[in-house]
């Protein structure tokens, strides 16, 4: 039991299996699930749906947190990315067509690929602190949204773009496997070859790391560079899920539910150390508590609190030094205050 | 070493220059602003010697429906005869307060502007009432305790578009004594359209028992939140008969969710909303919306009107609304082609 305790996934899983307890007792249907038009319909459901840009996004900030960085400017990428691949696709005569399709996804991600170089090269170049290298993305890049969807919502009829967010196979949606796609990737990316060891050097010390040999700049470079095409399918999922791309409203505060994410799974900012299956769990937490919120109908002018209050439980929660110093108080108990007053004194 | 540091200095210099290449950039349209109108101003006064001129501070460009009430007042003024100073405060208010500022020095007849926030104007105000120039605001107003700083506010009134869409709701269900189901996707919370649509549209139903909105909850005036709330809202509640939404935007997001739930928008559930954008109007013609309240933006020939009623000196009332319609699905169909937003 004490190991079981011990490993870093415990209390981010017994989180989410609280949320989903009460779930079951205050709303029974939160579970059920049904096949509706060919597809899985239910709660669960809508959570990975609507959860995969969050988790995307998520995945791709946990390696820039391991290298004691933090990028501010997904949310800006995502609603780049939305607009252009909608202005493409509503510039060309045939929405729907396979090439046109194709052609907008991936300018769109090699722009976010383009993007999350910038970063990295402010970073590691640069040498500006991460938060305010990417600050400057994340505040010029609404600009650059709206610049390109000149401040207008853009809709596109394109069946086969609306599939990537919204779509279903084999009776899921279809984001899930690029979610599935990307996790197991970068899982592969780093714990099966040497790259996270590196990563996680580099967040310890990076220019101790460089005198051993490993490239600091070039393992920064390529993390930023992998966050921007995370935030780009992001941008993608969630442009396509509603056929419209808002470059007002798009992602917008995605970055700090990413970085909680992060946190929750056990991530430290310090960089260093990362769980990349800890922030799947944490980025789950969020949505689970955003639908179970939309659920159970709490007023909208309470939700934020809500949110915070369950928030705030989760961490302290997974804060050692705050679960040690409830342990420690309990042992404290046997001694009388007085003595112990008098020793200060 | 030495050459990885230059290479770090270059680029760190280039996103300087960058930064402050944007910042400059911003300095300069203000100026432009600023100087150009001076010399139009000079010339239209040589030219024709009681042209009114006009100054006009908009919000900014961030929606379709602003887009419209921009080019409508632009429209109307050349329409109108009326020399227009027109100024993109690109939604902050301290460029809002400069272009205020510059229409002082300027000397224009009249200043009209939709402030970006509600607080904080009484001194640039106080500055145009001391200078003699009449002010009028549209589309939003500003929380000022003295209103002698404004001479009238011309915009929608939000109240009201919520009774009339709440009236409708009423009219529809007249003949049925059975609990009708309302679910409400609210505006951004804390927002003066959000407050004042709910508020309407609960005074309209409030008599009518059977009429009940079983959940409420914000979609913050976009589609994806609407898509992600109505989602939850499907599942929550088995019997939904009507959804209303405070603004079309929501509404088209929660439409994809009702027909991924496997049931017809329109029909199965009853959609109202409010504003009355292009695809809202595209998505009532094919019988997904059952009625829109229009919240126009296209009052610029009744501020051109209210300018030159300031200028002849005539009494204004402190509030004008503005002059707005409903469509059923019908009207919608007929409307559609000549929507201009």
């Amino acid at each position: 039991m004490a190991r079981l305790m011990k490993h870093h996934l415990f209390w981010p899983l017994t989180m989410l299996a609280g949320l989903l307890l009460f779930n079951l007792c205050y709303s029974p249907d939160f579970f059920s699930i049904q096949i509706r038009n060919g597809h899985l319909y239910g709660s669960l459901i809508d959570i990975l749906n609507f959860g995969a840009p969050l988790i995307v996004v998520a995945i791709g900030m946990t390696l820039v947190i391991a290298t004691k960085g933090v990028d501010l400017s997904v949310g800006s990428i995502v609603a780049i990315t939305g607009a252009l691949a909608c202005m493409t696709l509503s510039k060309s005569s045939d929405q729907n067509g396979f090439a046109v399709v194709l052609l907008a996804i991936v300018i769109s991600l090699v722009l976010a690929i383009v993007l999350g170089l910038w970063n990295g090269l402010l970073v590691s170049l640069g040498g500006i602190q991460p938060i305010i290298a990417t600050l400057i993305l994340m505040v010029a890049g609404r600009g650059i949204a709206q610049l390109i969807t000149s401040g207008q919502i853009i809709t596109v009829s394109s069946p086969r773009y609306n599939y990537i967010g919204a779509g279903s196979l084999l009776g899921l949606p279809f984001s899930v496997f690029i979610v599935l796609a990307i996790f197991i990737t970068a899982l592969l990316l780093t714990r099966k070859s040497a790259l996270g060891l590196f990563i996680e050097s580099v967040g310890t010390n990076s220019e101790a790391s460089r005198l051993a040999g490993i490239r600091s700049r070039a393992i920064l470079i390529s993390v930023y560079a992998f966050c921007g095409i995370c935030a780009g399918i992001a941008g993608l999922i969630l442009s396509s899920n509603v056929s419209s791309a808002d470059g007002n409203n798009a992602g917008l505060w995605v970055e700090l539910d990413a970085i909680l994410a992060v946190v929750i799974g056990g991530t430290s900012m310090n960089g260093g150390r990362f769980y990349l299956s800890g922030t799947l769990i944490g980025a789950l937490i969020i949505q689970t508590l955003t639908t179970t919120i939309y659920m159970i109908g709490v007023p909208p002018e309470i939700t934020l609190v809500v949110k915070a209050f369950v928030v705030l439980v989760v961490c302290l929660i997974q804060s050692e030094a705050f679960r040690k110093k409830i342990f420690e108080r309990r042992k404290y108990r046997k001694y009388s205050d007085k003595a112990e007053v008098t020793r200060h004194a | 070493m030495r050459k990885a540091k230059k290479v770090g200095v270059l680029t760190l210099l280039m996103s300087l220059m960058l930064v402050t290449a944007c910042g400059s950039n911003n300095g300069a349209t203000t100026k432009e602003n600023a100087n150009q109108p001076d010399k139009t101003t000079t010339e239209a006064t040589v030219a024709t010697d009681k042209k009114i001129v006009f100054g006009f501070s908009q919000v900014g460009a961030e929606s379709g429906w602003r887009t419209a009430n921009t080019t409508s007042i632009q429209d109307s003024a050349k329409e109108a005869g009326i020399d227009l100073k027109f100024s993109d405060a690109q939604q902050k208010q301290e460029n809002q307060i400069k272009a205020l500022r510059s229409f002082i020095q300027q000397k224009v007849d009249v200043i009209g502007f939709s402030p970006v926030v509600e607080s904080g104007w009484d001194t640039v105000l106080k500055e145009a009432k001391d200078a003699g120039i009449p002010v009028i605001l549209t589309d939003r107003s500003v929380d000022s305790t003295d209103t002698s700083l404004y001479v009238t506010f011309l915009g929608s009134d939000f109240v009201l578009e919520g009774q009339k869409a709440g009236e409708w709701l009423v009219e529809e269900y007249k003949d049925t004594t059975d609990q009708v189901n309302i679910v409400e996707l609210q505006g951004t919370t804390g927002s003066a359209p959000a407050i004042d649509r709910k508020e309407g549209f609960e005074a309209a139903i409030k008599d009518h028992s059977n009429l009940k909105i079983i959940t409420s909850q914000t979609g913050d005036f976009t589609r994806a939140k609407g898509k992600e709330v109505m989602q939850a809202f499907l599942k929550a509640n088995k019997d939904i008969d009507v959804l209303y939404a405070h603004n079309d935007d929501m509404a088209l997001g929660a439409i994809q969710a009702i027909e991924a739930a496997g049931l017809k928008p329109g029909v199965d559930i009853k959609i109202i909303t409010v504003d009355g954008i292009k695809d809202g109007f595209q998505a009532a013609s094919e019988g997904k919306i059952n009625f829109i309240v229009e919240c126009n933006p296209l009052f610029g020939g009744q501020l051109m009107e209210a300018v030159k009623g300031v200028v002849e000196g005539k009494e204004l009332p402190k509030r004008t609304v503005t002059e707005e319609g409903t469509f059923t699905i019908e009207q919608a169909k007929e409307a559609l082609p000549n929507r201009k937003y």
